[in-house]
């Protein structure tokens, strides 16, 4: 296996993060649905000192954030970042948020479990971010009783979680799959292989941006090294089709036309709106993907189809806007990002 | 309420998104929802609570079913009703009904994987047992024969450790 994963070890053409969680509970207080505010602030209080006031060199790197504190912007703004889910600022009293100075940790307390560990890496580093999860894990077991069981594993507040809790995630850019109109097969065969694929942004089967999340679903009986094995097997599968799929459509006309087009859009809009912000990134992504913009890295992209989130937006400006105000700033982010990027000199001749 | 994907059939699994920077609900039906990547994910996890509930009536009759977790104070029905459990006490109190719901989410009934510092001695190694198997097996098939030749000496220690453990535990209990 190390042959196959060597081979594929760049994969930032299709595989824009990584993400591993677990849900972990303390034995001593009902889930949270059971838990009125007082208990949910006392669970709060007990996994930040755990946390905090621990002896490791990560702890001192972890900021507390009460989530009842927070403005609505900054709050759906962690969502956009990925930092926490939608459930979580739903109702946001009683709960708590660690998260670590780069943002590659954030730790929620009293969502659906007290405890979720949440580790992002960038691109496919499922083993790396698996390491430091269960790093953090175990310095909370040490200091916490968890909710344990010999037969079922770690017990959570939805039986789908049980076992070994963690789900494992990678999010995917799968422009040329989606196109082809492939999605809705993959995905139901993926569901027979116990895994689960679907849009990031956006409801619909039409996701947004073609960012696609594909997750382990099942939890119990199935190890965390061999759930991630799987995850990564089928993971490789799916970037090689997708590989081949842009490939196929690298001279369609079409698609070229829509990649040129959404490139000149994007750098002179005066005015963007968040979905059509989110097609167009998309679309610059996919031409860096098949070579035509050798001068915009992955980066430069996954970083815009964040800061142009709507709330992330208000936030970094310090302000709520309408909007109006929100497409006007959107585009100018956009045109100050891809500023002075030309098509290269070789690609203008050749079309 | 209807699906408001569809717009068909009766809604069953609501989801919380963001779109366009609010906080949005969504109901979906059992269909839309997994087309949408939402299946078993949320809220609502295969419980066909006629089923499981009928039959859990019929073979414990009537009166057993205001048994209530002495933790927590969660009924099974609160528990199917809503896909949560109430407390860890609950998979206890609640082990033999919620078996057959997990069976069908994941296909498996016993754990393997990390165990918490609370676990027992003998799962312990039964664990570190599996994990070093899986990982023969691994090192095998890379031809990593150095590797697999110490992982096999790990697990006839272990062995060796289980046996011991047990014949305590015997003895303790004898």
């Amino acid at each position: 296996m190390s042959e196959k994963i060597k081979q594929y070890k760049d994969v930032s053409d299709v595989v824009i993060s990584t993400r591993i969680r677990f849900a972990r509970n303390l034995r001593d207080y009902p889930f949270p649905c059971r838990m009125n505010i007082e208990q949910k602030c006392r669970v709060a209080t007990i996994v930040k000192e755990a946390a905090l006031g621990g002896h490791s060199s990560i702890s001192d790197r972890f900021r507390y954030i009460q989530m009842s504190e927070l403005t609505q912007e900054e709050a759906v703004s962690l969502v956009e970042r990925h930092l926490v889910s939608p459930e979580f600022i739903s109702d946001r009293e009683g709960r708590g948020l660690l998260l670590l100075d780069d943002e590659s940790v954030s730790i929620m307390i009293n969502e659906e479990d007290h405890i979720r560990i949440q580790v992002i890496r960038p691109t496919m580093d499922l083993d790396g971010a698996y390491d430091l999860a269960d790093k953090i894990d175990t310095l909370f077991d040490e200091q916490l009783n968890f909710a344990f069981n010999d037969k079922l594993g770690y017990l959570t507040q939805c039986p789908t979680n049980i076992g070994t809790g963690m789900r494992a995630s990678l999010m995917l850019h799968l422009p040329a799959l989606r196109e082809s109109g492939a999605m809705g097969k993959i995905s139901s065969s993926l569901a027979k292989l116990g895994l689960v694929i679907r849009g990031m942004y956006g409801e619909g089967s039409d996701p947004k941006g073609s960012v696609y999340q594909l997750s382990n679903q099942v939890t119990l009986g199935i190890s965390e090294k061999e759930a991630i094995n799987n995850l990564r097997d089928i993971a490789i599968q799916l970037i090689a089709q997708e590989r081949a799929a842009r490939e196929a459509m690298s001279t369609d006309e079409e698609v070229l036309d829509n990649i040129y087009r959404s490139f000149g859009i994007l750098q002179y809009a005066k005015l963007l709106s968040n979905d059509e912000c989110m097609k167009l990134l998309s679309y610059l992504r996919f031409g860096i993907e098949i070579g035509i913009f050798d001068n915009i890295d992955f980066d430069t992209v996954n970083n815009l189809m964040i800061e142009v989130q709507p709330a992330t937006l208000m936030k970094n400006i310090g302000k709520k806007l309408t909007p109006r105000e929100r497409d006007r700033i959107r585009a100018e982010v956009v045109r100050t990002a891809l500023m002075r990027k030309k098509v290269p000199a070789s690609r203008r001749l050749e079309n | 309420m209807l699906c408001q994907s569809c717009e068909k059939r009766q809604a069953t699994t609501h989801i919380k998104t963001i779109l366009n920077g609010e906080l949005k609900e969504f109901s979906l039906c059992p269909e839309c929802a997994a087309k949408l990547g939402y299946g078993s994910f949320f809220g609502n996890f295969g419980f066909d609570l006629d089923k499981i509930f009928g039959s859990f009536m019929e073979s414990f009759g009537p009166t057993k079913t205001s048994k209530r977790c002495k933790f927590c104070g969660s009924s099974f029905e609160d528990i199917a009703k809503s896909g949560k459990v109430g407390c860890a006490q609950c998979y206890d109190e609640f082990y033999e009904e919620l078996l057959p719901s997990i069976q069908r989410i994941h296909g498996r009934t016993s754990h393997a994987g990390k165990l918490a510092r609370s676990a027992g001695a003998e799962v312990k190694i039964k664990n570190e047992m599996a994990q070093c198997r899986y990982e023969l097996e691994q090192a095998i098939k890379a031809q990593e024969f150095e590797r697999a030749a110490e992982l096999r000496d790990r697990i006839r220690d272990l062995e060796k450790g289980l046996n011991e453990t047990k014949d305590s535990n015997q003895r303790k209990e004898g």
